[in-house]
């Protein structure tokens, strides 16, 4: 009964303070932000604002909701995010369900996707792609590059092969074709791996800022990621080469609190099915029986 | 996400290995095969054409690392001007400072996001309470899905000089405030600590796996033997947790030259060029920002080979130690 001795008991009271102060650190920086975004000018530049909102009031967010270009960005990164998960799940489920099958030519295709993990062409050549095809300024600019990933492939791939074969052979002698299978038995039973995949091409398209800035040539174009990226990070590094009253006069701190806040909320809001899901899928496949 | 794959890439071991006891059927020719099989074809097309253009499509570009590239005269009519992008990068300090940081950053990274996750999986197991279990694990996966520009603004408010941070250090040692994203000496750490807070808990999560997986009988033999929880833990849990490790780590050697992008771009700024400045962020400048196309598409182009020869011996490592595969 090891629990039961002296040693044990002291290690225990460490291992529970080091394990909840780590995970109180990955809590508080974004309670401190909310705590912020309700706070008033006054009391963040006096360093008040800790955990709590101190002169609590909700100008932030009014003026963030009245800002024309967060609600537009916002509206494009809802746009983008819905397109880019639709047409990637299309494309990924189709061939991941092609791939899970044993075909002359499989293993051809697979390196075909395979390879792109290894090798790219990096930064500038697709820039010059996307730019010399057109879509520049577009919003097809953000969802075409990145609709294939051959990681959530393979994700797919995986949960396809889960399900028993018998199944299958069942369907082929009922007369059933390889898309009707397809539809009426792996989709339905394979809902907890799509869910898995489509979560995170989701979180993937949210999250992304860069392409933004890249192909958008127009900033009232920027998806929410982008535009946040101007306010919040360019604005800090341009501030770097300010005075300190001039740096005061620029966004309020509240203000960009509530901003991060706002995008950071959907992440927050889908994490409880991510998490389920993901350690799910995780567990599966780590643990060998 | 990659440690999603090599999780699930273990039941895909086992299904090959069933496959291939199964005796494989004879090549039918192709004509039978597309007759039969043509759906399978079919599906396969769209992601396909996605993978030719805009995988595929890019590597065409890469002849611009040879080019004196201009865009107004495009790929056919730039002047070619042979190996002259490749010799520049190790003349220009820049180039050669960016190859650097992105080395030492890199493996920092790859050493301390190995280390404390197993560290930390192995506490968390000790952790009998299963409510604050969950709820540590619920907190600790969360910064993961945060973008680094959420995290980058944070940490510019936190880390600010007389931000958070430093008042609670001063009100604790009494010393001056630290410039943590503006002193080149305290960069790199800044850089790997946010990197670790945000995905330590993520990486654990295959750990956690491994250790639940042991088969309790190999505890209760050794409790009767006598052995400590120490002991056991050293000579249970961890050589339980050993060809994970090998896998994860093995194929670390992959990312060997890639630093972080999202991370760097968006914390980092002209007083820490020196120490903070990595390839990715180097070329972004040079050729987006300076229009030295042909130049940063040789330094992208050198970063990818290198990274490809790397990431093939880590497969390969990795098949040899651990029996893994990626399909």
């Amino acid at each position: 009964m090891y629990h039961k001795t002296k040693g044990y008991k002291l290690f225990s009271f460490f291992n529970y303070t080091i394990l909840i102060l780590a995970a109180l650190s990955c809590f508080l920086p974004l309670l401190h932000l909310l705590a912020q975004s309700f706070s008033s000018k006054a009391a963040i530049t006096g360093n008040l604002v800790s955990f709590w909102p101190i002169g609590f009031n909700t100008n932030a967010y009014t003026t963030t909701f009245n800002n024309s270009n967060f609600t537009g960005s916002m509206l494009i990164s809802v746009m983008r995010t819905v397109l880019g998960t639709v047409l990637s799940m299309c494309i990924l489920t189709t061939a991941g369900y092609a791939l899970s099958k044993d075909f002359r030519g499989r293993n051809s295709i697979m390196w075909i996707f395979v390879f792109t993990m290894l090798f790219n062409g990096g930064l500038i050549p697709s820039y010059i792609l996307v730019t010399s095809l057109g879509l520049k300024g577009s919003i097809w600019a953000l969802i075409l590059p990145g609709a294939f990933g051959a990681y959530n492939l393979i994700l797919l791939m995986n949960f396809f092969r889960t399900i028993p074969k018998a199944l299958e052979e069942a369907a082929f002698i009922d007369g059933a074709s390889f898309f009707v299978i397809f539809r009426s038995i792996y989709l339905p039973l394979s809902l907890p791996g799509l869910a898995t995949v489509s979560l995170f091409i989701m979180v993937g398209h949210w999250n992304s800022w860069f392409d933004g800035l890249l192909y958008m040539s127009n900033p009232s174009d920027y998806p929410l990621a982008s535009f946040l990226q101007t306010v919040v990070v360019q604005t800090n590094a341009q501030s770097m080469a300010m005075s300190q009253s001039e740096v005061a006069a620029m966004a309020e701190q509240s203000v960009k609190a509530a901003q991060i806040f706002i995008s950071t909320l959907p992440i927050i809001l889908v994490y409880p099915f991510l998490q389920r899901y993901f350690v799910k899928g995780i567990v599966l496949g780590a643990v060998k029986e | 996400m990659d440690y999603i794959v090599e999780a699930t890439t273990e039941t895909e071991n086992i299904n090959k290995k069933q496959r291939s006891k199964r005796k494989r059927q004879p090549k039918q020719p192709w004509s039978k095969e597309i007759k039969k099989n043509w759906p399978l074809y079919l599906l396969c097309i769209p992601s396909l054409v996605f993978v030719i253009i805009f995988a595929y499509g890019p590597m065409v570009g890469l002849v611009m690392a040879f080019q004196d590239y201009k865009p107004w005269l495009g790929l056919t009519g730039s002047t070619w001007i042979g190996l002259d992008n490749f010799e520049r990068i190790f003349q220009y300090e820049g180039a050669t400072q960016a190859i650097a940081n992105t080395l030492i950053i890199a493996v920092s990274k790859i050493i301390v996001g190995i280390i404390v996750p197993i560290v930390m999986a192995i506490l968390l197991n000790e952790i009998r309470n299963i409510g604050v279990k969950k709820s540590i694990q619920t907190l600790v996966y969360l910064p993961h899905f945060l973008s680094w520009v959420t995290v980058a603004g944070m940490m510019i408010d936190i880390l600010a000089l007389e931000g958070g941070l430093n008042q609670f250090i001063s009100n604790l040692f009494g010393n001056e405030p630290v410039y943590f994203l503006g002193d080149p000496s305290l960069f790199r750490t800044t850089i790997v600590v946010s990197d670790l807070w945000k995905n330590f808990g993520f990486g654990m999560i295959i750990y956690l796996a491994s250790i639940a997986g042991v088969d309790p009988s190999y505890y209760e033999a050794a409790e009767i033997d006598g052995a400590t929880r120490r002991q056991q833990t050293w000579h249970v849990t961890l050589p339980s947790m050993l060809p994970m490790i090998i896998v994860i780590a093995t194929l670390n050697l992959g990312s060997i030259l890639d630093a972080g992008f999202d991370q760097i771009f968006n914390l980092y700024n002209p007083l820490v060029y020196s120490t903070g400045d990595i390839i990715d962020t180097y070329v972004y400048r040079s050729s987006l920002l300076n229009g030295q196309y042909g130049f940063g598409t040789a330094v992208g182009l050198f970063k990818s080979l290198v990274s490809f020869v790397l990431i093939v011996i880590a497969y390969r490592l990795a098949y040899k130690l651990a029996n893994y595969k990626i399909f």
